[in-house]
């Protein structure tokens, strides 16, 4: 299969994103400039961490509007498996992709640490080859990573199952203590209502090997691959 | 004409930078100032006839880009 890894000016985790698909689990990938209009056939799309255009106005704020994220919104709207890491993340957030926002950490720190989340939906794309409640050491970079939705959304968000990873402690509680930004209910990541497009705040592509201190992120990698080949079996 | 767009938390948002600046006051001894929240302020030089038209191209790039609807509101003002 093909991973296309979308590249944005103040894009900084593109390569980590593209090393993981390429080289670790040995598919293919290919970058694409956020100019371009094709996806050049990619059967799944990522969009990286870093700081899109300096973080500029709000983060992902004007990278929503790059030529390539009419395509990205295509293709999302058409079914195909879309995950945004970090930056990603709050670009998807941005273009309404998926809901709410960000606001800056609770605490207003930069926060770069290991985290430990929960996986609570194992019907997603990225997530399918985690059992639920598995708990993930993965790391975190971000300085506004704090997710807000209002009561409504949230609501809903919780009631359609849609999120996906908790921030919890080893144990796999998630507590007020292993909460690094603020976010409304211990909130790491989430999908949308179709359950193809995932955002999560922790980087899993800097954590699929023993080398990198811990190879929990591979498994969402993993199982768009197996998603995919599911699919790609279907009669 | 000149239009000059605020952006501000909706009150339901917690604003931890206004927080922040409101313990630093009071730590400065203004313990007179209470609640902090910190915004945005744009000045856009509009190509537009009157001031109405001025008004209503600053209300849609503010809907669009300069404000996120879903933790953020606007207020316009207009010259003339």
């Amino acid at each position: 299969m093909k991973f296309a890894v979308v590249v944005f000016p103040g894009s900084n985790c593109d390569h980590d994103a593209y090393h993981a698909a390429r080289h670790v689990l040995g598919q293919d990938a290919v970058f694409v400039w956020h100019k371009e209009t094709s996806l050049q056939g990619a059967d799944a799309v990522i969009l990286p961490g870093g700081f899109s255009h300096g973080d500029y106005l709000r983060t992902g704020a004007i990278a929503r509007f790059s030529p390539v994220m009419n395509t990205v919104t295509a293709f999302a709207r058409g079914g195909g498996p879309v995950l945004g890491i970090c930056n990603g993340f709050q670009i998807l957030l941005e273009a309404g992709l998926l809901p709410g926002a960000m606001l800056r950490n609770k605490d207003l720190k930069f926060h770069c640490e290991h985290v430990h989340l929960r996986v609570e939906q194992t019907d997603t794309p990225f997530t399918l080859r985690a059992p639920v409640g598995q708990t993930l050491r993965i790391p975190i970079a971000h300085g506004e990573g704090n997710y807000f939705a209002e009561p409504d959304v949230l609501r809903d968000l919780e009631a359609s199952r849609r999120v996906v990873f908790r921030y919890c402690d080893t144990s796999g509680i998630a507590t007020p203590g292993s909460n690094p930004n603020g976010a409304v209910n211990n909130i790491a990541g989430i999908c949308n209502e179709g359950r193809n497009v995932v955002g999560l705040m922790p980087h899993p592509e800097r954590a699929c090997e023993p080398a990198l201190g811990s190879a929990d992120g591979l498994v969402l990698f993993e199982s768009v691959v197996s998603a995919l080949a599911a699919q790609a079996s279907l009669p | 004409m000149k239009a000059r767009v605020f952006v501000t938390l909706k009150p339901s948002v917690l604003d931890p930078q206004g927080r922040t600046i409101a313990d630093a006051l009071h730590s400065m001894g203004y313990t007179g100032v209470g609640d902090v929240r910190q915004g945005k302020y744009f000045e856009l030089d509009v190509d537009a006839p009157s001031a109405d038209q001025t008004r209503a191209v600053a209300a849609e790039v503010a809907d669009k880009l300069l404000a996120n609807p879903v933790i953020e509101s606007y207020r316009i003002e207009v010259d003339g």
